[in-house]
C-alpha cells in the first residue's frame, strides 16, 4: 500500500511541478503577482510530495518488502540496515527518485529563502526549475518506476552489489547529486535572467549562495567517490580518468570558473554574459553526465541497467534544456550591456584567464571522454584514452593556472599592478623554494618531476596565506589590531584562502603519488615476509571469518620498521554468496606522509597467497586539501552577505568592510 | 583601452589558448591513445606493434597456468576462432576465471602478450562491451542482451 502511494506520490509531484513551471512564468510575463505567487506553494508541494515518494521507497528497503521489484533486485534482508538504506539510491530507479528530489530540493529552498529575490525573477527561477522537474518526473514515472511490483513476491532479494556496501558509497551519491543536480538552480537563474534580460551585480549575489551549495556538495562528492574507489577497488589508485570520473569533474571544472566569473559580474558588472554561457555549460555537463552513466554508452559501476529507451529520453531531455538555453542566449547576449571595463593586468583580468584555462582543461577532459564513444560510433575501432593522455594534456593546462592563482588575488580591480603584486609576493617564492627543496631533500633518490609539483604548491600556498596576511596588515600594524582586522574580514576572504591552500596541498598529494609511489607483488605463505620503504611486512597468518552477508579470507599482516612494531594490518577477501561475488578489502595503514596500502589475493595454505602492497606517499594530503576546499567553500557560505536578507541595506555595510580590507 | 580591443584581446587569448589545448590534444592522442583488438584482430590483420595496446576476450578453457613464483600466470586470450597467449605478473582481479571475459592491456613481443594491466570487472554478468562485439563478431555470442 505505501508502494502504491510512493507511485501516486511522484504523479502528484509531477502535477505539481507543472504548475511550478506553467503559472510562474505566464505571471511573470503578464505582470501578474497572483499567477507569480503561485509558483512558491506549488515547488513547496512539489518538494514534499517527492520527499514521501522517496521515504515510501526507503520503508520497502528497510522493512524489506520484496513485493516491489526495485527491492527483490537490489536488496536483502541480511544486509545491514545502513546499506539498505544506500541500497535505495544504489540502483537506477532509486537513484532516479533522489535525482528528482534533490532538484525539487533546490527549487523548494529558493521558495523558501528567496523572499528578498525581486518577485519575477523567482517566479521565472521556479518556473524554469519546474520544467526541469517535469521533464525528469516524466523520465521516472515513464521509463524508470521504482514502485512496480513483483507477484507472486521473491521469499529473499538479490541483494546490493557488494562493491557499492560501504559506508563512502553510502553517502557518495547524495553528495555528488547535491551538486550535479545542483548547478540546475544556477541554470534556472541563468535562463531566468536571460528571459528577464537584466543582468547585474545583484543577481551575481543572489545566484551566489546557491552556486557555492552546488560546488561544495560537488566537491565532497567527488572526493568521497575517489576516496571509495582507492580503498575499496583494490588497486591502490584514487583517480583514473574513468569516462564516469570525468563526467562528474566537467560540471566541476565548469562550476570553479561560473564561482569565479560571477565574482567578477558581482564586484565590477562584467564577464555577463560569459558568466551565463558558464551556468548554462555546467548543467549541460552535469546531464550529460547523467545520460553517460545511464544510457549504457558506458560501462562500469556506475552504469545501471542498459536500457537504450531511457537514454534516448534523457538525450530529448539533453536537447531541449540545452538548445533551448543556448537559442535564448544567442538571442539575448548580444542585447546585454557591456559592464564595467578592465585592463588586461587586474583582478578581472586575473579571473577571465582563470576561466579560460579552466574551459580549456574542461575542452581536454570532453574530448578525452567522448573521442572513444565518438571514434566506435563512427569508424567501429576501439580505443581507450587513458591517464597517460589527461596526465599530457590537463597538468600542462594546470599549472600556469595554478601560478596565476597567487597573482590573481593580488592585483587590484580594474587596473593592476604586476610588478607590485610580484613583488608582494616574495613569501610564495620563499615557500615554493623551500617546500621544492624540503621534499627534494627528503626523497633525493627519486625521480624529480613531483619537485616542481611541490613548488608551484609551495607558491600557490604561500601566495594565498601572504595575501591574508595583507589584508590585516600583519606584522605591520600591531598583532592585536591584525587580529581585529581579522575579525572584520568577509568569510569569503578565509573561504578562498581556505580552498587555495586545499589546492596547494592537493597538488603535494597528487604530484608524490604520481611518481613516488612504490608497490610488492608477492606471494606468501604464513610466516613470509617481504620489505617495501624501509618497512618489514610479515603474514602471520589467514583466518576464515563469517560477516552478516558475506565470508571472507582475512590475513594478519604485521609491519614492523627495525624492531619497532608499526601497524597491524588486516586485508580481506570477501565472497558474497547471493550475488555470487568476490571482494577485495583492503586494508590501508595511514601516517600524515604516506599510506601503506595492503590486499590479499587469492590464494590456500599450501600455495600461499598473493599479496599486493603499495607504499603510497602523501595521499593523505589528498584528502586533506579536498576536505579544506569543501571547508573553504561551506565558510564562504555562511558570509552573512550571502545570506538574501536585505541586499540593499547590506551593500553598504560590506562596501565598507571591504574598502577597509582592500586598503591592506 | 577600448571594449573592442578588450573584447577582441580576450578572444585572441580565448584561441590561443584553444590552439595549445588542440596541439597538446594532438600529440598526446598520438602517444597515448591504446588501441583495442581481439585475438582475430591480431592473427589475421598481422597487428604487429610494440605500442601499449588493449586485447580482449574469453580466458582460453584450461589455459590458466600459474608459475612457481605464485605470481606469474599464463593463460590465453580466445575469441573462439583464435588465441593469444599472455602472460601477466600481479595479482589478478577477483573475477578473473577461465571462460569468463577479460580484457588487459600491455604489449605484444614476439607473439606473446606481456599483460601489464588486467583490468578489474566489477560483477560476476559484466562482459566488457568489446569483448562482447568482438565475440559477435566471431559469430560466438551466446549471451544475452543482459550487457
Amino acid at each position: 500500500m505505501i508502494a502504491e502511494l510512493g507511485h501516486f506520490a511522484l504523479i502528484l509531484a509531477l502535477v505539481m511541478a507543472t504548475v511550478q513551471t506553467v503559472v510562474p512564468l505566464l505571471g511573470a510575463h503578464r505582470s501578474n503577482t497572483v499567477l507569480m505567487e503561485i509558483g512558491k506553494p506549488s515547488a513547496i508541494a512539489q518538494f514534499f510530495a517527492i520527499l514521501f515518494a522517496f521515504c515510501a521507497l526507503t520503508n520497502a528497503y528497510i522493512t524489506s518488502d520484496f513485493s516491489v521489484a526495485n527491492v527483490a533486485e537490489n536488496s536483502h534482508s541480511l544486509k545491514p540496515l545502513l546499506y539498505k538504506i544506500s541500497g535505495v539510491w544504489g540502483n537506477h530507479e532509486g537513484s532516479m527518485v533522489l535525482w528528482v528530489l534533490i532538484l525539487a530540493l533546490f527549487g523548494f529552498t529558493v521558495a523558501v529563502f528567496g523572499k528578498n529575490l525581486p518577485p519575477t525573477l523567482r517566479a521565472r527561477v521556479l518556473g524554469i526549475q519546474g520544467s526541469i522537474g517535469v521533464a525528469f518526473l516524466a523520465f521516472v514515472i515513464t521509463t524508470s518506476n521504482p514502485f512496480l511490483r513483483l507477484n507472486p513476491a521473491p521469499l529473499d532479494g538479490r541483494d546490493l552489489n557488494p562493491l557499492l556496501q560501504d559506508p563512502g558509497l553510502a553517502f557518495h551519491p547524495p553528495m555528488l547529486y547535491l551538486g550535479y543536480v545542483g548547478f540546475s538552480i544556477t541554470f534556472s537563474f541563468a535562463i531566468a535572467a536571460l528571459i528577464e534580460g537584466n543582468i547585474g551585480p545583484a543577481w551575481a549575489r543572489w545566484v551566489r549562495p546557491w552556486a557555492l551549495l552546488a560546488w561544495t556538495s560537488l566537491t565532497a562528492g567527488i572526493t568521497l567517490g575517489s576516496w571509495w574507489a582507492y580503498y575499496e577497488l583494490g588497486w591502490g589508485g584514487w583517480w583514473y580518468w574513468d569516462p564516469v570520473e570525468n563526467a562528474s569533474f566537467m560540471p566541476w571544472l565548469v562550476g570553479t570558473a561560473f564561482l569565479h566569473s560571477a565574482i567578477v559580474v558581482e564586484k565590477r558588472d562584467a564577464l555577463k554574459s560569459w558568466t551565463i554561457l558558464l551556468a548554462i555549460l555546467a548543467f549541460t555537463l552535469s546531464l550529460m553526465g547523467t545520460f553517460l552513466v545511464r544510457s549504457g554508452v558506458l560501462t562500469s559501476v556506475h552504469a545501471f541497467a542498459v536500457d537504450p529507451e531511457r537514454g534516448l529520453f534523457i538525450l530529448a531531455i539533453l536537447a531541449f534544456f540545452v538548445g533551448g538555453a543556448f537559442i535564448l542566449f544567442a538571442i539575448r547576449a548580444p542585447k546585454m550591456a557591456l559592464g564595467g571595463l578592465f585592463q588586461p593586468i587586474s583582478r578581472e583580468g586575473g579571473l577571465v584567464m582563470n576561466n579560460l584555462l579552466l574551459s580549456v582543461a574542461t575542452a581536454t577532459v570532453f574530448l578525452g571522454t567522448l573521442y572513444p564513444l565518438f571514434l566506435d560510433a563512427t569508424t567501429g575501432q576501439k580505443v581507450s584514452v587513458g591517464p597517460p593522455f589527461f596526465n599530457a594534456t590537463f597538468i600542462p593546462i594546470m599549472i600556469p593556472l595554478l601560478l596565476l592563482m597567487a597573482i590573481g588575488p593580488m592585483l587590484s580591480w580594474k587596473q593592476g599592478d604586476l610588478a607590485s603584486a610580484m613583488s608582494r609576493l616574495w613569501v610564495a617564492a620563499i615557500c615554493s623554494g623551500g617546500l621544492g627543496i624540503l621534499f627534494w631533500l627528503l626523497n633525493s633518490d627519486k625521480p624529480f618531476t613531483p619537485i616542481i609539483g611541490f613548488a608551484i604548491a609551495g607558491w600557490l600556498g604561500g601566495g594565498a596565506l601572504k595575501e591574508l596576511a595583507d589584508r590585516v596588515l600583519l606584522f605591520r600594524i600591531p598583532l592585536i589590531n591584525s587580529l581585529l582586522r581579522a575579525r572584520g574580514l568577509p568569510r569569503s576572504a578565509y573561504g578562498m584562502t581556505l580552498a587555495h591552500l586545499g589546492i596547494a596541498i592537493f597538488v603535494c598529494g597528487a604530484s608524490a603519488d604520481s611518481a613516488w609511489r612504490s608497490e610488492v607483488v608477492f606471494n606468501a605463505k604464513e610466516k613470509d615476509q617481504t620489505e617495501i620503504a624501509g618497512f618489514n611486512l610479515k603474514l602471520q597468518k589467514v583466518d576464515r571469518l563469517k560477516g552478516p552477508n558475506y565470508e571472507s579470507e582475512r590475513a594478519h599482516i604485521l609491519v614492523t620498521k627495525g624492531s619497532k612494531i608499526i601497524a597491524n594490518l588486516y586485508p580481506e577477501r570477501r565472497f558474497y554468496p547471493v550475488q555470487q561475488m568476490l571482494t577485495t578489502e583492503a586494508t590501508i595503514y595511514s601516517t600524515v606522509m604516506a599510506d601503506l596500502y595492503a590486499t590479499i589475493g587469492e590464494g590456500d595454505k599450501r600455495k600461499g597467497w598473493v599479496l599486493r602492497i603499495w607504499y603510497n606517499p602523501l595521499i593523505p594530503w589528498i584528502w586533506l586539501g579536498c576536505l579544506l576546499m569543501v571547508l573553504g567553500g561551506i565558510i564562504s557560505l555562511t558570509d552573512r552577505r550571502l545570506r538574501i536578507g536585505a541586499p540593499e541595506k547590506r551593500v553598504r555595510n560590506y562596501k565598507t568592510a571591504e574598502l577597509g580590507a582592500e586598503h591592506g | 583601452m577600448t571594449p573592442t580591443r578588450r573584447r577582441l584581446t580576450f578572444i585572441g587569448l580565448g584561441f590561443l589558448s584553444l590552439l595549445v589545448a588542440s596541439a597538446l590534444a594532438l600529440t598526446a592522442f598520438e602517444d597515448t591513445l591504446v588501441f583495442f583488438y581481439s585475438p582475430s584482430d591480431i592473427k589475421e590483420k598481422f597487428i604487429n606493434t610494440d605500442k601499449q595496446i588493449r586485447i580482449g576476450g574469453l580466458v582460453k578453457n584450461g589455459s590458466l597456468r600459474k608459475s612457481k613464483d605464485g605470481i606469474t600466470v599464463r593463460f590465453e586470450v580466445t575469441d573462439l576462432n583464435h588465441s593469444i597467449p599472455a602472460i601477466y605478473r600481479g595479482s589478478l582481479p577477483d573475477l578473473f576465471r577461465e571462460n569468463q571475459g577479460v580484457v588487459a592491456e600491455g604489449h605484444l613481443s614476439k607473439g606473446i602478450f606481456r599483460a601489464k594491466t588486467i583490468l578489474a570487472k566489477h560483477d560476476e554478468n559484466y562482459m566488457p562491451k568489446e569483448v562482447a562485439d568482438s565475440l559477435k563478431k566471431a559469430g560466438k555470442w551466446k549471451g544475452g542482451n543482459k550487457n
